[in-house]
Order: C-alpha cells, then sequence, then structure tokens
C-alpha cells in the first residue's frame, strides 16, 4: 500500500475568503460568505453548523464540483478546478455504482489511473480486508446494509491514495448504532493512513469524537462562527463520549449551533414565535474555542 | 441516580419477580440491564440441495403450483375454443367458420411436410432481428448522447418528435418508395416500429440517473469519454431493458403489418395468403406461431435482461 509517512507532508486544505454565490434566474443566493479555514496535513477537521448552512456547499468546492464565486481555494498549493485523484469525496447516499460488486466498485479509480487487472484486484482485496469487507467482495451494493455500503464507499474513496479525504455527512442516513461503530472504525482507519480528512456532520457527538479540530458555521450566508481544538487524547474510545471534558465540548458546540439555529428560524417563525424558547447561550469557559 | 418513573413502566409486565421492578430503583446508574441474550454463535445451514436430484425437487416443490395454474390456464382456453367450434355457437361472435384445435393441429402437421412454412417463419425472425438490432443500436447510442448533452438534444429531439407520432404502418408506401428491394423496405419498417420505444426509454434511463453516481466517477477520475459506456450506459440499463421489451411488441405489430401489405414469405404474408386462400385452418395457425414467436422474442429479451443486468436480480448471486 502506497499510504505511507511520505504523504504525511501532503494534503494541505486552505480557504481564503471563499464566497459562493448561486445564481438563479431571477435572483442570486449568497450560500457561504467569506469563509476561510485550512485542513492540516494529517488533520482530522470538522465542520458543523445548521442544516442549509452551506457546509456541503463549501465541501462540494473543495471537492471541485462547484467553483467558488470569490477567494482562493488551494490543495496542497493548487488551486482547485474541477475533481481530482488528490482528493476522495464520500457522499452521504454512498454513491456506489450499483451494477458493479464491491470489488469492482473499489477497483473503479485504479482502472481509471490505468493500474493493470491483477494488480488492481490485489490492492483492492487489501483494502476490502481492512475494512472486514473481504467475503463480500463479489456482493451487488444493494445486496449490504447502509453501514457495509458506506465503508465501501469509504474505500473506493481511499483507493486511489488521495491526500485528503472529503466526506459529506457519510454516516447522515444511518441509524444510531450504525454510526457509532462506523465512527470507530473511520477513527481507527485514519489513524493508520494519516490522511487528511474535511468532515462534514450537523451531529456535534460525531464531530467531537472524530475531530482534531472543529469549524462551526453560522446560518445562511455560510461563516465561520467558531474554531475549536479537541485535546481528548488518540487513540479514542465511544468511553470518552462519558467523560466531563467530552460533555464540556458537546455543551459549547451545541450552544454555538443553537444561536445560529435560532437565528436561521426567526425568518420563519412568526413574530414572537421564538418567545417561549430559552436563547441562554451555555457556559463557554469549559471548552477552549479559538 | 434514580430510575425514573417512565424507565419503571418499561420494565415488561411479564418479570416474574414485580418486586425487583422496585428494588430497581435503588440502583446507582442511569440504566440497569435487566437480561442479556448471550451473542449467538452463526448456524451454518447445511446446503439443502447437494445433487441435481434435490435441485430438481426443491425446483418442483417450488413451481408445481405456477405449473399447474399455468397449464389449467392454457387448458382452459383450449377446451372453450373446442367447445365452441365444436358446436358451431353462434352468440353474436359466430364459430361456424372457425377452425377447431384439432383441424389447426393437423394443418400443422400438413404444413410441416415441406420446408415453406418454415422458410416463413425464418425470414419473419430475420426481418424481426435486423429492425431491432439496427433500432437497438441507434436507439440506444442516440438516447445515450441526447440525454447527456444538451446541444445534441436540441439539435436532434425536435426532427426525431417530427417522425414519432408516425405509426411504423403508415411507412409501408413510403418505404417501398425509398427502399431498393422488398426485404429491406419490410426491415426498415420493423426498425421505426421498434426504434422510438427504445430511443425515448434510453433517454429517459440517463435522465433518471442520480447525479451523485457521475460526481463519484468523476472524482474517481473518470474521464468524460468513458462516462458514457462505464458510467451511464449501465445505469441506465434498468430503462433501456423497458424499452427492448416495449420494442419488441412494436416491432412484432409493424412486421405482420408489413408482411400483409407488401411482402412475399413471412408469417404475417402466411396468414393474410390464408386469409384469400380462406384456408380457416392455416389463419389459426398463423395466429398462434405470431403469438409463440413474440412469447420467445420476449422471453429472450427478459433472459438477457437477467444475465446483462445481475446485480438486479432480488436472490443473493455471488457468493462469499
Amino acid at each position: 500500500m502506497s499510504h505511507g509517512t511520505e504523504q504525511a507532508s501532503l494534503g494541505h486544505i486552505e480557504a481564503r475568503d471563499v464566497g459562493i454565490r448561486f445564481q438563479t434566474r431571477t435572483s442570486s443566493m449568497e450560500a457561504v460568505q467569506s469563509v476561510s479555514l485550512h485542513v492540516d496535513p494529517g488533520e482530522f477537521v470538522s465542520l458543523i453548523g445548521p442544516s442549509g448552512c452551506g457546509k456541503s456547499t463549501l465541501l462540494n468546492a473543495v471537492a471541485g464540483f462547484i467553483e467558488p464565486s470569490a477567494g482562493f481555494l488551494t490543495v496542497d498549493g493548487k488551486s482547485v478546478h474541477g475533481p481530482g485523484p488528490d482528493r476522495g469525496v464520500v457522499f452521504q447516499q454512498y454513491s456506489l455504482f450499483p451494477w458493479m460488486t464491491v470489488r469492482k466498485n473499489v477497483e473503479f479509480g485504479l482502472k481509471m489511473h490505468g493500474m493493470a487487472r491483477t494488480e488492481r484486484e490485489c490492492q483492492a482485496r487489501t483494502l476490502l480486508g481492512l475494512a472486514g469487507l473481504l467475503s463480500f467482495e463479489n456482493h451487488y451494493p444493494d445486496q449490504l446494509s447502509g453501514g457495509m455500503k458506506q465503508r465501501v464507499g469509504i474505500v473506493r474513496a481511499l483507493a486511489t491514495s488521495p491526500q485528503v479525504l472529503l466526506m459529506d455527512e457519510p454516516f447522515g442516513a444511518l441509524d444510531a448504532q450504525t454510526r457509532v461503530v462506523m465512527q470507530e472504525i473511520l477513527t481507527n482507519m485514519w489513524q493508520r493512513l494519516r490522511i487528511s480528512v474535511l468532515f462534514i456532520t450537523h451531529d456535534i457527538d460525531e464531530a467531537i469524537f472524530l475531530s482534531d479540530r472543529i469549524y462551526v458555521m453560522t446560518a445562511r450566508p455560510g461563516r465561520i462562527k467558531a474554531e475549536l481544538r479537541v485535546n481528548l487524547p488518540r487513540p479514542r474510545t465511544p468511553a470518552m463520549m462519558a467523560s466531563p471534558e467530552f460533555i464540556a465540548l458537546v455543551q459549547t458546540v451545541r450552544a454555538l449551533i443553537r444561536e445560529e439555529s435560532l437565528a436561521s428560524m426567526k425568518g420563519e417563525l412568526k413574530e414572537g414565535g421564538l418567545a417561549g424558547l430559552s436563547t441562554e447561550v451555555g457556559p463557554q469557559g469549559a471548552a477552549h474555542v479559538m | 441516580m434514580r430510575v425514573s418513573n417512565w424507565a419503571q413502566a418499561a420494565i415488561p409486565r411479564r418479570d416474574p419477580q414485580p418486586a425487583t421492578a422496585l428494588a430497581l430503583t435503588q440502583v446507582d446508574g442511569p440504566a440497569v440491564i435487566l437480561h442479556e441474550t448471550p451473542h449467538p454463535t452463526p448456524q451454518t445451514t447445511p446446503p439443502d440441495a447437494s445433487s441435481w436430484q434435490g435441485m430438481l425437487r426443491a425446483w418442483l416443490t417450488q413451481q408445481w403450483l405456477p405449473m399447474l395454474l399455468g397449464a389449467a390456464s392454457i387448458g382452459a382456453v383450449l377446451l372453450t375454443w373446442d367447445l365452441a367450434t365444436r358446436y358451431k355457437l353462434d352468440l353474436y361472435i359466430r364459430f361456424a367458420n372457425i377452425p377447431t384445435p384439432a383441424a389447426v393441429f393437423e394443418k400443422l402437421l400438413e404444413v410441416n411436410q415441406s420446408p415453406q412454412f418454415m422458410t416463413n417463419i425464418g425470414i419473419s425472425v430475420r426481418r424481426i432481428l435486423l429492425g431491432f438490432f439496427v433500432a437497438t443500436g441507434l436507439g440506444v447510442s442516440l438516447g445515450l448522447l441526447i440525454g447527456r448533452y444538451r446541444g445534441f438534444r436540441m439539435l436532434s429531439l425536435p426532427a426525431l418528435e417530427v417522425f414519432r407520432p408516425i405509426p411504423a404502418i403508415a411507412w409501408v408506401p413510403m418505404s417501398i418508395m425509398l427502399w431498393p428491394d422488398n426485404e429491406v423496405s419490410i426491415v426498415f419498417i420493423t426498425f421505426i416500429g421498434a426504434f422510438f420505444p427504445i430511443l425515448l426509454n434510453t433517454i429517459h434511463g440517463v435522465e433518471a440517473i442520480d447525479p451523485v453516481l457521475l460526481r463519484a466517477a468523476r472524482c474517481l477520475g473518470c474521464p468524460e469519454r468513458h462516462m458514457l459506456w462505464q458510467i451511464m450506459l449501465p445505469a441506465a440499463l434498468p430503462h433501456i431493458f423497458t424499452g427492448l421489451a416495449v420494442g419488441m411488441g412494436v416491432a412484432w405489430v409493424s412486421l405482420i403489418a408489413a408482411e400483409m401489405i407488401s411482402g412475399q414469405f413471412g408469417i404475417g404474408y402466411f396468414t393474410w395468403e390464408a386469409y384469400s386462400l380462406i384456408s380457416y385452418a392455416e389463419i389459426a395457425l398463423g395466429m398462434i406461431t405470431i403469438g409463440v414467436l413474440g412469447l420467445l422474442c420476449s422471453g429472450a429479451i427478459r433472459l438477457a435482461a437477467r444475465m446483462v443486468m445481475p446485480w438486479q436480480a432480488g436472490s443473493s448471486k455471488g457468493g462469499a
């Protein structure tokens, strides 16, 4: 496998004053406004925010599916134009090719890069083995559970040895129990591969459990509201989720997001609709907000 | 920490000792495991069908009811036909001149004494296959391009839409003038019949592709020139096969009509000629032959669909 230490220096994402505007026929909508963020090589960074805040839009821009209308977006110093093999993407809806077996799905990227058949079969088997999916290599995606599908999705994105992995709410469609197991699997795989990850989620526990750093985004138009460092030791275990440090972090993030959710709903609810809701923000001293 | 009231209520009633429910409230911690089943060891089910006899027996026990009902359904048709013609029923629809099943069967044996009948079948099948395969090749290719490229769509679809409402049979006179010989013109009419259902279903299939699949392919390094055949075609296959099934049906309708109007040879020509010669048994024989051929063709398409799209089979194919 080519995931080695030489990659630890690669995989640097840098966004500076990025703005993304969607043009419709009658108006234009600002989805993301002057966002600056960075992911260091080998770092796990989450982007969290209320729904519709533009966090997926931002990830799509890093993936190269959409062009930012303002600012600079670079991966390892190169400006992003279109999708590229340096960035693996894991989608929420699995996006496996239903007509290919599990192994053929994993092989697809390697095939597109011109790797010989036997070689790519071998590499796909190795990766599937790491994810505990080797015995399902000849199954079709529709024969797998949601958790297994998404493991295949992650393995497929990793197969071409990208420098960064972009994950767009990858566990959003899974049930709570499967989610927790998948988070553990991901954190284990990440620890082994030391690849940079930009992870989109709206699940606070998930963001804290997985990340080195968390960016909290505001309601639309999405801006960076806060940046938090998660100082929990690694390797992380589900037991840590009960620790006081973890709970303090959860409360901090929840308070930050709640403000934004209320802000974004203000337009939707009638005057006084928020009267009964507490807008009090919890203690922020408990965690280190940067 | 005390277990709250709703947790007490959630304790199953069939608990043999209600006292434990009360005792639980004394226990520290947010939850108490009342009962835990040890993790079951996976059991391997013995392979049921090890020999071919076993497989046959399993298949028969699974299939006997559908087969029985199928036989009953066809038997009922034959019986009704036989009774109606034997007693020359005359209830607004008249069975007086309709041949009996036995007469048709005799005719089948009679026509098979000369190779003419089989030649007619062979010629019809050849026309169908030629027209249908050209329609498949052209319909699927154009459909993929129209579905993928807006420019190509805007350029070609209006012209195709003009021709679409014209039934294949309406092409018969034009086709005879257009093509140098009669055989090609019949194949052309068959082609026209099959082409539009295949084209439209392919376009629809491409439009129905989940865009996230295309994104996934692009970021895995799939270049545009591979996109059409590696991603769009397999992703659209279920719709394409719907188009093929419909197209095959329309191809037969068009072929028989064309053969009846302008043909020499062919099963449609055979049926029409029988009418001209007042050979009633041959009319029925021709009709039944057309029915059987149509059935075989749609069966072949279903079989091809299952072979080309193994992932569509609900059963678990490809094991560990």
